[in-house]
């Protein structure tokens, strides 16, 4: 009797022949909203006038508007609907590899040519460090990744979903609202021999702070001695400064100690090529075998998550830099795109300062690419956009690049009031 | 620099490796052992040109040092092999890549139209959000289940842009390794190779149920029938929407019935992979009958989707991933989980694949014309098709039933050929196609027919 009973009940609360009652999904949580595309969410959704958008990183022009390079519209004309469509190999398009490694490793770099660099076309930045996170855990399954505070919110995400566990290290100083050297290099030294390290290579997300030159030389000296695996994120090249060159200093500051590094890059800014997911992925290998067996590893890791990456954005990024004309055009829009934050930048920091604010800005000029790390609390980051429809992320950061001669008055105020009695 | 160069001169070499040196001249680094080439060993090889050291080769030995060469892709490795080879007979009937009679990639009209619209109007390439462009999400479930379908209009879908079929998979794997940890899924024996890939990356476990029978290169349907059945409760079952990959073998209408009987008794997951809905027959419509079919029972349901063949689109990674839940409040949740794993995979979806869609199927206009060319591009195959049985028939004096060829549907025949068959079909005629015996019939000219005839005859009686 009991039994039945027993049967009875169990046979009610799961289905039998015919639909189910209750859905397979029902402990699925609503997952948070995303820290930094959240923001443009709610920034869409608010219908007023003033509203500004200093969330997420997007290069906006001084209208406010979304930019294509020229020398993008032009690349995408000449290879409009006569190309086909066949699938890229696994490692993505072999010119447009090619010529990022150039970028980030120097135009006529020795590694290049004696083959010594892994690399695969990724998913832009993101995909790129997803994969060389994966990467790390299949083949140094016992190592960590140390990852700067702050830093962007997805590295967390990305190494996490890689199953790789994460430590800190110190970065940012927020007194000083610069860079804690000490704290860094001290880091560096108490971490277990071997580990890996990420690196933000310019225009540090989201603070706007870099390491001076003397710094880099530093750093890399002791991540040197202590045997660990740099890791470099580099995703505003030639967006900091407005020189490419310059933007990949710290790089070959390593490149030239000897370091056996991992680069990320993206042309979602630089090339202005967001939507269409443009980046790479590459690791310096001791010998071109090594960098055979390492992309083939890449490779598998690529195939079962999107067999192989989108054409149309490589396609672009290899039109143009593989133009002589196309690229000085690139050249000169980038710069062109830095220039305009750099004087954002002094235009906030002067407006604020003419508003008798009781606080040090100068902070908005020190730092560089398109982030400035404002200082402000959370709670004063709701009021700005609760009282002043101004969005951005609550650690503070404000996207220069949605900073424009028309609304710059505006966010001045905005933040003066927020924070004049703080 | 030149401070640089003496900074690093001074800088004795034991000093640069942290290391714990062990009596068999072996190194520590972290937890495992790496030797140290002896050659290496000293360092500062450096050499200098015009005031620039050159990279130093020696200081650090490599954390991937042991990381081994990865075995060709079963199936893109043949694409590699047949574009190496320099024979003029070389035939590709490896990756399901559409071909013309002239076997040249095809981009269809439709495509260039989208894509020269998208020029005219100048469109900003600003990021997707995570779950990718909206007017896509809404065409491709409208195009699955069909614009009035309940589901679609109870908003019980959770739909999400996807990296083609293969990325709408991964993201699915995710979801179910995420909320249904230790759950099966069930795949077809055989199936498309890089399902196995995809769970294993997941963690996701799999087993197999008989679905190919060698005996009558057909559907093993009671062995198909017996598998689902015998799996735990609550499984997820991996089934091909249309046009099987590998075999090219479906069930029957009745026989989809009897699978989803089978599948609700089971409590189990009906999971779709839907990478060539109007590629199998020309209709978009009796493609999707399957799917449509399940949803239709009011069971819940994941179906990745893919527009690499329909439209072409291969290179763009093109796809969706669609939940279909008993609530519209279920999927709204489904979806933001899905949005959470593709943040850390790649933050938002690439945009060019999902305008061309959102343009070719939202437009009435192209719409109509897409599925001319689909009718076209399925036409094709089918005569293919055809030919080939036409020609084994003729040449082959054994009496062999070749009859499988006709019944089967879609990009692929499964020709029965072993593994020792299939070698002989690429070393000895040239015919590059994958080690299961499946040649892509895409990738075949009637012209190439009589070929290819007397290169499988051959293979199938002389080779064992």
């Amino acid at each position: 009797m009991a039994l039945s009973r027993k049967l009875f009940q169990h046979r009610s609360s799961v289905s039998v022949f015919g639909a189910r009652s209750m859905s397979w999904w029902r402990s699925v949580e609503p997952a948070p909203k995303d820290p930094i595309l959240g923001v443009t969410e709610a920034f869409l959704a608010d219908p007023s006038p003033e509203k500004i958008n200093v969330g997420v990183g997007a290069y906006r022009d001084d209208k406010g508007k979304p930019v294509v390079l020229e020398c993008v519209r032009e690349a995408e004309r000449r290879i409009a609907g006569n190309l086909n469509m066949e699938y890229l190999p696994m490692g993505g398009s072999v010119n447009m590899v090619e010529e990022t490694l150039k970028l980030a490793y120097g135009e006529n770099s020795e590694l290049i040519k004696d083959k010594r660099i892994a690399a695969v076309q990724a998913l832009s930045g993101t995909g790129a460090c997803r994969l060389f996170a994966d990467f790390q855990k299949r083949f140094c399954p016992d190592s960590q990744i140390y990852i700067p505070v702050p830093t962007w919110a997805n590295h967390h995400n990305i190494w996490r979903d890689a199953h790789v566990p994460q430590k800190t290290f110190h970065y940012y100083h927020p007194q000083s609202k610069g860079l804690d050297f000490a704290g860094l290099v001290d880091d560096i030294k108490n971490a277990p021999n071997g580990s890996f390290f990420l690196l933000h290579a310019c225009a540090h997300n989201p603070t706007g702070v870099d390491p001076s030159e003397e710094q880099w030389k530093e750093i890399s000296k002791k991540i040197k001695e202590k045997g660990h695996f740099p890791f470099f994120d580099m995703a505003y090249q030639g967006f900091a400064s407005g020189d490419p060159e310059r933007d990949a200093k710290a790089i070959r500051i390593f490149l030239e100690d000897g370091h056996l590094l991992g680069i990320a890059q993206s042309y979602a800014k630089n090339m202005g090529l967001y939507g269409q997911r443009v980046g790479c992925l590459s690791v310096l290998c001791e010998d071109e075998k090594q960098a055979v067996a390492v992309k083939s590893q890449l490779q598998m890791l690529a195939r079962p998550m999107y067999s192989n990456p989108p054409v149309h954005g490589a396609l672009i990024v290899s039109t143009i830099l593989g133009d002589p004309d196309l690229k000085k055009l690139w050249l000169k829009e980038v710069k062109g795109m830095a220039d305009r934050i750099i004087g954002m930048r002094t235009a906030l920091r002067e407006n604020l300062e003419k508003l008798g604010s009781p606080l040090s800005w100068e902070h908005i000029t020190n730092q560089i690419g398109m982030f400035c790390y404002s200082g402000m609390t959370p709670e004063q980051v709701d009021r700005l956009t609760n009282e002043f429809h101004i969005y951005m992320t609550r650690n503070g950061r404000i996207s220069m690049a949605g900073v424009t001669t028309g609304n710059v008055g505006y966010l001045a105020n905005a933040v003066h009031e927020v924070t004049k009695s703080a | 620099m030149a401070s640089t160069m003496l900074s690093l001169a001074s800088v004795s070499p034991s000093a640069s490796l942290s290391t714990h040196e062990t009596p068999k001249g072996k190194v520590k680094l972290g937890s495992s052992f790496l030797s140290l080439n002896k050659g290496r060993n000293n360092l500062f090889a450096k050499t200098e040109s015009f005031g620039r050291i050159s990279m130093v080769a020696a200081v650090n030995v490599s954390k991937f040092e042991g990381v081994t060469m990865a075995p060709p892709d079963p199936i893109l490795g043949v694409s590699e092999a047949f574009k190496a080879s320099t024979n003029q007979s070389k035939l590709n009937l490896g990756v399901g890549a559409y071909r013309t009679e002239e076997l040249q990639p095809y981009v269809l009209d439709v495509v260039k139209k989208a894509e020269n619209l998208m020029i005219e109007r100048g469109e900003n390439k600003e990021y997707l959000p995570i779950e990718g462009l909206a007017a896509f999400n809404k065409v491709t479930a409208e195009l699955l289940f069909g614009a009035d379908n309940p589901v679609i209009k109870q908003q019980k879908v959770a739909t999400v842009q996807g990296l083609s079929g293969t990325g709408s998979l991964r993201l699915a794997a995710a979801l179910i390794e995420r909320y249904f940890p230790g759950a099966k899924v069930l795949i077809s024996s055989p199936t498309w190779g890089n399902h196995k890939n995809i769970f294993n990356d997941s963690r996701v476990p799999w087993s197999e149920y008989r679905y190919y029978d060698p005996k009558t290169v057909g559907l093993d349907f009671e062995g198909m029938i017996s598998d689902i059945k015998a799996a735990p409760e609550g499984s997820f079952v991996l089934l091909h929407g249309c046009a099987h990959n590998p075999t090219g073998i479906d069930p029957t209408p009745d026989q989809w019935e009897k699978i989803a009987d089978v599948i609700q008794e089971k409590n189990h997951i009906p999971f779709f992979d839907v990478a060539y809905q109007g590629f199998a027959s020309g209709s978009l419509d009796t493609d999707a009958a399957s799917v449509r079919l399940f949803a239709a029972r009011g069971l819940e349901l994941l179906v990745a989707q893919s527009y690499s063949k329909n439209l072409g689109l291969y290179a763009e990674r093109i796809g969706a991933i669609n939940v279909v839940c008993t609530s519209s409040d279920t999927a709204t949740r489904v979806k933001s989980q899905l949005k959470r794993i593709a943040r850390p995979m790649y933050s938002n979806p690439p945009v060019h694949g999902a305008r061309i869609v959102a343009n070719v199927v939202g437009d009435p206009t192209l719409f109509g014309e897409w599925k001319a060319e689909m009718e076209m591009m399925a036409g094709r195959i089918k005569n293919v098709r055809q030919k080939l049985y036409d020609n084994l028939t003729a040449k082959d004096k054994s009496g062999k039933d070749w009859s499988f060829i006709l019944k089967q549907i879609g990009m692929f025949s499964f020709t029965g050929l072993n593994k020792a068959q299939t070698e002989n079909m690429t070393n000895k005629w040239h015919v590059y196609m994958t080690k299961d015996g499946r040649i892509s019939l895409a990738g075949l000219s009637l012209a190439k027919c009589e070929y290819l005839s007397d290169a499988i005859i051959d293979s199938y009686h002389n080779v064992s």
